[in-house]
């Protein structure tokens, strides 16, 4: 076991100095009149010169991204043009909203997706079956900002209600109060990976439970709930387990659109005003946390995955 | 093309269809698709006012005779604008899913055809690349290369183009097994010959289904894109952009503002959705029957 986790974190390295050429290369590919327009909407500098020496764009291109890796082996980020904050400073501060909403989004996701996901395998082409495709197909076609528009606007123009927008309560402050105004956000996006997992469920269930080893259980009179849950359920997880450790991508760009509406200060809304600001640097350093938060959330399944199947072990 | 490949085609065209009839839901997902080309193609006949008719007087009105859906803040016709929507959707999903297939066509076939280190070297790229989400990653070009409909295409097709690329590699490594292409290559045809007689013709089917999926996903993204403001800019009425947060004040007194939009938008990607669904059941016979 301990082999094969290591075996993964080798196969890490590529990818780590792939991705951080990558964000290396956003800045390098400004265009020459985007830095005059930065000057002139922004006054990021006084003239082009020093603009280009605060991105760091003076020196040989080795030379600058030796310098920038070293930097960032230092816990530096990288400075914003905006605020002229480090950028790590403010990615510390925002990194938890997100995480929070992530997280609430995938137990919502979950709480919907497997009770009927499994519920409609084992009810196939009932009414009951179609009713919970139907839905899954519904949330897929969706788009969540849209939901998310709808549960603002609706209920203040009919009745007076409006959710909690602005004012945010960090989670410190008033735990409760905080994880309130998580819920409509996470719903939101919740639901939109619940269609994924519901079908992925329902598919894996019904390949599960036509298996000699469930048709055994069924025989040897074991209950309905040890057979489904214990036995079917259990082996069923496995490629459930990987899609939602895969969605992590899905939930932080997500989380940008819920962030906007909602007024969340989270990841999302960071990058979406360094955006707007055309503040680089930023864009940059969220760029590369968020592409190894992607790649630390694969290591753990991949590494979980070999942990609950036994077989991916022995195959590497 | 040789008579046999042609064959091929013509078959998986003629299962495409058989199978899609035995699929209601699938040839609805087809008729709302091609009612929405219709509509972009025809925005100009069918839509009753011009998209940026400006008509003071009659701001935020509710739905009526003279206007079926209503009007906006500047007294647009909704109905027009929302018809003039289908054609950025439509343009985005089959221009970037056109320009995504063809990329990742290019790097898929040759990836998987030649494999060795080229193939190790151009998937460790990909694994890079999928390592960001895309909508942070089609915000951060859009970023460097400014707004507007040609550079969302451009992004989209891009993005798309690299995670396709990985599914089409899978299908020519599972296709270059087969005797015939081992026959082919024996026979000393050249590498190019072999990839688009032999191998190119089998992997229709997922390039048909991914082509599809896609153009829900694309449309998606480019009106999360146009939401946020990012996509393609106004007056050029997209249905993202056209529920974005800058109307919010308008639609909390006049609620359809926030209502049609998002149905034209979701019709469009649920008739892509469950089309892809059908002929992934149809052409992939692996799926058949769960």
């Amino acid at each position: 076991m301990i082999r094969y986790a290591l075996k993964r974190l080798l196969l890490v390295v590529p990818t780590l100095v792939l991705v951080s050429l990558f964000v290396f290369g956003i800045i390098r590919a400004i265009p020459g009149d985007v830095v005059d327009m930065m000057l002139e909407q922004f006054q990021y500098g006084k003239d082009a010169a020093e603009l280009r020496a605060k991105l760091g764009l003076d020196r040989p291109l080795l030379e600058q991204y030796l310098v920038w890796v070293k930097r960032l082996l230092a816990g530096d980020l990288g400075q914003s043009l905006w605020t002229n904050r480090p950028a790590a400073q403010d990615i510390a501060a925002r990194f938890p909203v997100t995480v929070t909403l992530s997280l609430l989004s995938i137990l919502i996701s979950l709480l919907v997706a497997l009770p009927v996901g499994i519920l409609a395998a084992l009810r196939q082409d009932t009414a009951g079956d179609y009713t919970a495709r139907s839905f899954a197909i519904g949330a897929l076609s969706i788009p969540n900002f849209w939901l998310a528009t709808l549960i603002v606007v609706l209920p203040s123009f009919y009745f007076n209600w409006a959710p909690p927008i602005g004012n945010f309560v960090a989670l410190g402050q008033d735990p409760l109060g905080s994880l309130a105004q998580f819920v409509l956000p996470a719903i939101c996006l919740g639901i939109t990976q619940a269609g994924v997992i519901l079908r992925m469920t329902r598919g894996m269930m019904l390949e599960v439970l036509r298996q000699d080893y469930v048709r055994t259980a069924w025989a040897k009179g074991l209950g309905s709930r040890v057979v489904v849950l214990r036995h079917a359920l259990r082996n069923a997880m496995i490629p459930i387990v990987t899609v939602i450790g895969g969605q992590m991508p899905f939930y932080v760009g997500g989380s940008i659109v819920m962030e906007h509406i909602f007024g969340l200060p989270g990841l999302g809304s960071f990058v979406l005003e360094a955006i707007s600001r055309r503040d680089y640097p930023v864009i940059q350093a969220v760029n590369l946390f968020v592409a190894l938060l992607v790649i630390l959330s694969n290591l753990l399944v991949d590494v979980s995955y070999g942990a609950l199947d036994p077989r991916v072990r022995q195959h590497e | 093309m040789g008579p046999s490949t042609r064959g091929c085609a013509s078959m998986s065209d003629w299962m495409a269809w058989a199978g899609l009839r035995r699929k209601p839901l699938g040839l609805l997902g087809g008729v709302l698709l091609l009612a929405m080309i219709a509509l972009a193609v025809l925005a100009d006949r069918v839509a009753p006012y011009d998209y940026d008719e400006v008509d003071i007087f009659s701001r935020l009105k509710p739905s009526s005779g003279t206007h079926w859906l209503g009007t906006d803040n500047l007294g647009r016709d909704l109905l027009s604008r929302v018809i003039h929507g289908a054609r950025v959707s439509m343009a985005v999903g089959f221009g970037g899913v056109a320009l995504g297939l063809l990329g990742a066509m290019a790097v898929g076939l040759v990836s998987g055809y030649f494999g060795g280190r080229l193939d190790m070297a151009v998937q460790r790229f990909v694994d890079a690349f999928m390592c960001f989400p895309l909508l942070l990653v089609a915000l951060t070009i859009m970023a460097l290369l400014g707004p507007g409909l040609a550079n969302v295409i451009l992004t989209l097709g891009l993005v798309l183009g690299v995670r396709d690329s990985r599914v089409i590699r899978s299908a020519v490594l599972s296709v270059k097994e087969n005797l015939y292409v081992e026959a082919a290559r024996g026979l000393g045809a050249a590498h190019w010959g072999v990839i688009l007689r032999h191998i190119l013709p089998n992997i229709f089917a997922p390039i048909i289904i991914l082509a599809t999926v896609n153009i829900g996903a694309v449309i998606l993204i480019e009106a999360a894109l146009s939401f946020l403001g990012f996509g393609v800019p106004p007056p050029r009425p997209s249905w993202g952009g056209m529920l974005s947060g800058a109307g919010l004040v308008h639609m909390l007194r006049a609620p359809w503002l926030a209502l049609w939009p998002g149905v034209a938008l979701s019709l469009a990607v649920f008739g892509a959705n469950m089309l892809g669904d059908a002929l992934r059941d149809v052409l992939d016979p692996r799926l058949r029957g769960t």
